[in-house]
């Protein structure tokens, strides 16, 4: 009786902190209908129809195996981006360099293609390339803020545009290809990672995106070290009177973005690329540290919920380019649009409190269910 | 000789944008609200300059940015005092929703998806000067920071921006709206802001591409930090930082320099890094920056 009414109590908590809003997932799922909302909103003031659009892209991306596994080739890299924000912001802080750190990992990652290894160990010597690169470009800015106190915002940015103007150097006189001009040197065979779908851009690297996204969580939830992470970023000064040394977790929270985000790259290069080579103005890797921080809003900062919400804009990005096809062929650009107003979204907290609607009626179901449960302990 | 000439000009130029934002900046960041979207508001406010000055002149295409500047910063406001938002992910919201609006839109507008040329007839009218043909609008950046300067310092309006940014509690309790102040100081400053957009597309470059920004919200927002909220050295940050933007171009045009041209692009960017790194420590920012207001 009494295990029934404290069941029952609790069950009435999940409800009421979902429709108030205070249910992460919930508030992402809120987000993202504002976000289409407004996307529509916008496809039908410029002329387009955004009922067919929106079909086209949705049902697209997520209802059949080809539409789903491209949808998760352009998942995969943004959950490791979406990783490097979320992993620097459990420590307190907004690291939006993972664009420059990805382009350093896809230049390390395109050396390996100056020697020949066999199969496997290439694969392997990529990965870790890619890897050391992104965690290394991300020591610069971590080094600034802990001797300096220079706010991460500005230097990653700068470092990502340093990045930027390195790469084209570095592109144009290092890794060029003599037979093709903007681009480097391909990847080579033995280091590709071979399709998982016929026919689609699928590739065996979504399993080491997925085992990463675990390993993190693990480490963050499970280990001293990601207990102390986390705790640094919660309340910097309890944390150091806890004996924890803020400006170490900082570094490590830094580099181990860094190493996400460098093998972002090398998943892009090694897997579902086309061409397996980078371009100067490096087209395949373009924002994809800037859409990672969307899908780590959206996941909510926790690598599981990253999985989700990086399907999530994957599907939005694939199924955009069918979109472009469809009868209402609406550009792909319209995809970070919805992104950004979905991230401007995220920014309210308690998102669900804004709507009155969903307030009121939340505040009437609550009323209703606790009617109805201590009618039931009466009984 | 000449090519001193040729580089003040370039630096005065160059300047424009990253003093304008960096003194709209500096306006929202003493009232208390940190908008990291300055990025966005110059890459949305450049191209919505474009378009209006392609169809209806320069200075109504001036007036469009600014315009949607201020909207930006408006919304931006509203999200992060009447709603609470944590304004950096706001921010970030802001810097993306600018890049695809403005991808979007040159598809939508210009038969070119990669840039959108305004007409040559359109473009505002510009000084001749010893140092090149120089926009009216570097003299509105050069007067500007000294006008706030004596805004903030010295009329009862400056000092009500910093209560709302410093004490925003003592300001409530005086009679002072900490909410209203901030929406408006965040407005004004995302109009500063889309000046310096507008300018960049209608006044300088003459054309719009979707990176055009080029990182110079972020400069800007480096020059605030630098200056300490000093408008008056946001304006020496914004001609350091112009300099070394035409220091690399100018250098760039001398045959047989060593540098490859891409280290020269980075100067700008390494600058910053350098300046704010060595500036920290001695310049302090309000209380309240970055915290929502809560009624108790």
């Amino acid at each position: 009786m009494t295990e029934d009414k404290k069941q029952a109590s609790r069950l009435l908590r999940g409800i009421h902190r979902t429709l108030t809003g205070l249910h992460p997932a919930l508030e992402s799922v809120l987000a993202a209908i504002v976000g289409l909302l407004f996307g529509a909103l916008i496809m039908w003031v410029w002329g387009y129809d955004p009922i067919v659009a929106y079909k086209t892209m949705l049902l697209g991306a997520f209802t059949d195996k080809w539409g789903l596994a491209d949808s998760g080739a352009i998942a995969a890299p943004l959950v490791l981006t979406a990783l490097t924000f979320s992993i620097c912001l459990r420590a307190g802080m907004f690291n939006i360099g993972a664009e420059g750190q990805v382009i350093m990992g896809g230049l390390a990652a395109i050396s390996v293609g100056f020697f020949v290894l066999p199969s496997g160990l290439h694969h392997v010597v990529a990965l870790v390339f890619a890897m050391v690169a992104g965690g290394i470009w991300a020591i610069g800015p971590a080094i600034l803020k802990l001797t300096r106190g220079v706010n991460e915002v500005i230097s990653t940015i700068m470092f990502n545009w340093i990045a930027h103007f390195l790469s084209i150097f570095l592109i144009g006189a290092v890794l060029l290809n003599p037979f093709s001009a903007d681009q480097t040197i391909a990847i080579p065979p033995s280091a590709i990672f071979s399709k998982l779908i016929r026919g689609t851009d699928l590739t065996y690297a979504i399993f080491i995106v997925i085992g990463f996204a675990l390993i993190v969580y693990f480490v963050l939830w499970h280990t001293a070290v990601g207990y102390e992470v986390r705790a640094s970023g919660l309340n910097p000064s309890a944390a150091r009177y806890g004996g924890i040394k803020n400006k170490r977790t900082m570094f490590l929270a830094f580099v181990l973005g860094g190493i996400s985000a460098g093998l972002a790259a090398a998943v892009i290069l090694m897997g579902s690329s086309a061409t397996h080579a980078m371009y100067r103005l490096h087209g395949q890797l373009r924002n994809i540290g800037f859409d990672g921080m969307a899908v780590a809003m959206v996941g909510r900062n926790h690598p599981i919920g990253i999985l989700f919400s990086a399907m999530f804009f994957g599907g939005l990005n694939a199924g955009g380019r069918l979109m472009q096809l469809s009868s209402s062929p609406v550009p792909v650009q319209m995809v970070r649009l919805v992104m950004g107003i979905i991230v401007f979204t995220m920014s309210v907290p308690e998102l669900a409190r804004v709507f009155p609607a969903v307030k009121r009626h939340s505040v009437g179901l609550v009323k209703e269910m606790k009617r109805l449960t201590s009618s039931k302990g009466r009984r | 000789m000449a090519i001193f000439l040729m580089l003040v000009g370039f630096t005065l130029q160059g300047m424009v944008p990253i003093t304008l934002t960096a003194v709209g900046e500096i306006i929202g960041q003493t009232a208390g609200l940190f908008n990291i979207g300055l990025e966005g508001i110059l890459l949305v406010s450049a191209f919505a300059g474009a378009l209006g000055a392609a169809a209806a002149g320069p200075l109504a295409g001036l007036a469009i940015g600014m315009g949607v500047g201020a909207f930006i910063g408006l919304a931006f406001a509203f999200v992060s005092t009447y709603w609470k938002g944590t304004q950096m992910v706001a921010g970030i919201g802001i810097n993306m929703l600018a890049v695809g609006f403005v991808e979007f839109g040159m598809i939508r507008f210009s038969s070119n998806a990669g840039a959108f040329t305004i007409p040559a007839e359109q473009h505002l009218f510009r000084f001749n000067t010893p140092f090149g043909l120089l926009s009216p609008i570097i003299l509105v950046a050069l007067i500007l920071p000294f006008v706030v300067r004596w805004f903030i310092k010295r009329t009862r309006a400056g000092l009500m921006l910093k209560a709302a940014g410093e004490a925003p509690e003592a300001a409530d309790v005086s009679g002072i709206n900490v909410n209203a102040i901030r929406m408006l100081a965040a407005t004004v400053g995302g109009a500063l802001a889309g000046l310096g957009g507008a300018y960049m597309s209608v006044a300088w470059f003459g054309f719009v591409t979707k990176g055009m920004s080029a990182g110079r919200g972020f400069i800007a927002l480096a020059t605030v930090v630098f200056s300490g909220l000093n408008p008056i050295l946001a304006l020496l940050g914004g001609l350091l930082f112009g300099f070394f933007r035409s220091l690399g171009l100018v250098v760039d045009t001398v045959p047989g320099f060593p540098l490859p041209a891409e280290f020269l692009h980075m100067l700008p960017y390494v600058v910053t890094l350098l300046v704010v790194s060595g500036a920290i420590g001695r310049v302090r920012f309000p209380k309240a920056l970055g915290v929502p207001y809560k009624r108790e």
